[in-house]
């Protein structure tokens, strides 16, 4: 193992596949001699040349749309949107036509593709760069859904995404694009399959889900609760949302009888609100002893203003008061 | 160019293959027979039929939501189509797409779409697989003049050129965008010229002219496969409504009854019995063939069984 930083790691996913498999091509803005908005794709055009790292106009709703129609003609393009805001511009062509395409023509193709798009707050982008709109891509079938939260995870989830058959919305993190973590050696070809989730922690009084950049966050304070010996808190990373690995959650609900889901989205219409579906909804109801909680940002676009930009969505403080609850 | 008298003979039976499908759909929805909604292209036939007649196999395209002439142009099976029209299992969606998403991906066809502009951009990228893998295949790409007013046809053309990609895209200008003229929705009366600002090459011709359409087709592929995309405008008329719940408010009798002296399908006939390519009789028995190939469609379709709830997760993801 060695340490890389997240961004690395999606470098190394997309550039091992890609020197394996031809018929991978990756799609996006600024993504060539540029390296891409964030440095992902630094050195890849150099390594596999303007053919196969293409620069393309400022144009989401095209890239996407022929990334689609590429992965039903034999290719595995990978696309890079600059900000996952930018996905507005991209929604027709990724929910009506690569989403449905394989339904709606009685299985005769398949849309092999990958979306990869940085999503979140905390980098004083303001309302138009910073949303976390994962609960959209997620409430359509034909869609996966991944948000890795370290560099391990997001390097073997990558891979997965890369050679699975359909189209996978592959949600980055930008405050997690710096942050270093163990990732086995190059030569080392690990994957981690989509739909499976992680205890990140393991505890026996509180179960925490999420996903994502609160992952580290939600750490932090449980390491905080343990060394206080207020509780031993059990941290779920579920990786990936569309498919949801149910079970893991489920047992760990029954395991511990307390549940709190945290995640940076907007509250009302989250993906929070699944998760504690899953959960009241299966026997574990009858394991509870506290109400099952969930702790979103709050239901306002992304300001700008650093202190009431780190005041919207979960820190700390508000997870800790939230756990106080429960326990 | 003179076309073989074979050519002649497929682009008249296509034609009349369309609308004899689409009059028979037609008679099936007041028989109360389907479900859904379809859109026809009665009085377009030459369009789709002129161009993918002029096409092989490996080319792709990606089809209309007003599109059975261009299915059939590309030698899709008319038992399917009329089995999907219907809802069946033996459909070519397993009847969970209907007419508006028919597709065969076996005969080249990358599937109709249900939104406009939505083909596209996928033409784009299946164009950008063939140039990609250096095939020698090129994508027509079908929409019609309403598309042409969204973005994705700005973005989809744009990309294609700077990337000199294979990719044929044809605009059926059926002068109507549901019920709204194109001379209230765009202030150019010809469409072609939107290539120029995209640096491609822009023809308009006939769209009611198929042997014209043909032979131009034959043209633009050479032009697409050497020097990338084309824009090429058929203009012709929609004689029936948008949908089957259209009142048609928007335009005269006497316009539809102008245009219909236009009938590809009477053109073509004139030509061919002013030019003695056939008699008459022999086709007399063309459409005579037509009528019965869509008659045993549609005892295919009627005796096919219903999809079954059971598989309705069959496909929603690939393995």
């Amino acid at each position: 193992m060695r340490d890389i930083t997240y961004a690395q790691a999606i470098n190394e996913a997309m550039s091992e596949e890609m020197r394996k498999d031809d018929s991978i091509i990756f799609l996006g803005e600024d993504i060539g001699v540029y390296g891409g908005a964030f440095g992902v794709s630094r050195g890849m055009i150099e390594e596999f040349g303007e053919e196969r790292v293409r620069d393309t106009p400022i144009s989401e709703l095209a890239i996407t749309g022929a990334a689609a129609g590429a992965a039903m003609n034999g290719l595995r393009p990978i696309v890079e949107i600059m900000f996952s805001d930018f996905m507005t511009l991209a929604m027709e062509q990724l929910v009506n036509q690569a989403a449905k395409n394989r339904f709606q023509f009685g299985g005769q193709g398949s849309v092999p593709m990958v979306l990869r798009a940085p999503g979140g707050s905390g980098t004083g982008a303001a309302e138009q760069h910073s949303q976390s709109l994962e609960a959209w891509v997620a409430h359509v079938p034909g869609l996966k859904v991944v948000i890795p939260s370290t560099p391990y995870d997001a390097k073997g989830l990558l891979k997965s995404a890369i050679r699975d058959n359909n189209p996978v919305v592959f949600l980055e993190q930008k405050l997690l694009y710096r942050v270093k973590g163990p990732v086995p050696e190059i030569e080392d070809d690990y994957s981690i399959p989509l739909g499976v989730a992680d205890v990140k922690r393991e505890g026996k009084d509180l179960t925490i889900i999420t996903y994502g950049r609160m992952v580290p966050r939600c750490l932090t304070v449980a390491e905080r609760f343990a060394e206080a010996k207020e509780a031993d808190i059990e941290v779920i990373d579920i990786r990936t949302l569309v498919p949801l690995d149910k079970k893991a959650l489920i047992d760990s609900a029954k395991k511990t009888g307390r549940v709190l889901v945290v995640h940076e989205a907007c509250q009302t219409g989250g993906f929070g609100g699944e998760i504690v579906s899953t959960i009241v909804e299966s026997d574990a109801f009858f394991y509870l002893d506290a109400p099952v909680k969930r702790l979103g940002g709050l239901d306002v676009p992304i300001p700008y203003n650093p202190q009431l930009e780190a005041q919207v969505v979960p820190t700390e403080e508000k997870i800790t008061a939230a756990l106080r609850e429960l326990l | 160019m003179k076309l073989p008298k074979a050519v002649h003979k497929e682009l008249y039976y296509k034609m009349l293959l369309t609308r004899e499908f689409e009059q028979t759909a037609a008679k099936l929805f007041i028989q109360g027979k389907v479900h859904g909604t379809a859109h026809f292209c009665i009085g377009e036939e030459a369009t789709g039929v002129g161009v993918c007649s002029a096409l092989e196999k490996e080319d792709l395209i990606t089809q209309t939501h007003r599109g059975h002439n261009q299915g059939i142009g590309k030698n899709m099976d008319i038992n399917r189509m009329m089995a999907e029209f219907l809802g069946k299992e033996t459909g070519y969606c397993k009847g969970k797409g209907g007419c508006m998403h028919i597709a065969d991906f076996s005969v080249g066809s990358l599937g109709a779409n249900g939104v406009v502009a939505g083909g596209m951009p996928i033409a784009t990228g299946a164009a950008l697989a063939q140039k990609y893998r250096k095939s020698e295949h090129i994508t027509v790409c079908f929409f019609g003049d309403g598309a042409a007013n969204e973005g994705a046809f700005h973005e989809s053309l744009n990309l294609a050129s700077v990337w000199k990609l294979p990719v044929l895209f044809v605009c059926t200008n059926n002068q109507y965008g549901m019920s709204t003229s194109i001379k209230k929705s765009m202030n150019i009366e010809d469409i072609s010229i939107r290539a120029t600002s995209y640096g491609i090459k822009g023809i308009a011709l006939d769209g009611n002219d198929v042997v014209n359409i043909y032979q131009e087709t034959k043209k633009a592929k050479e032009h697409v496969k050497e020097h990338g995309p084309m824009l090429m405008v058929l203009n012709t008329y929609r004689w029936m409504g948008h949908s089957k719940s259209d009142a048609q408010l928007y335009r005269t009798k006497e316009e539809v009854e102008q245009w219909k002296e236009q009938c590809p399908i009477k053109r073509h006939r004139a030509y061919l019995l002013e030019n003695g390519i056939f008699t008459e009789k022999e086709l007399d028995a063309v459409q005579q063939e037509a009528a019965d190939a869509v008659r045993a469609a549609v005892e295919f379709a009627e005796n096919s069984p219903e999809p079954k709830i059971e598989n309705i997760f069959d496909d929603v993801y690939a393995d």
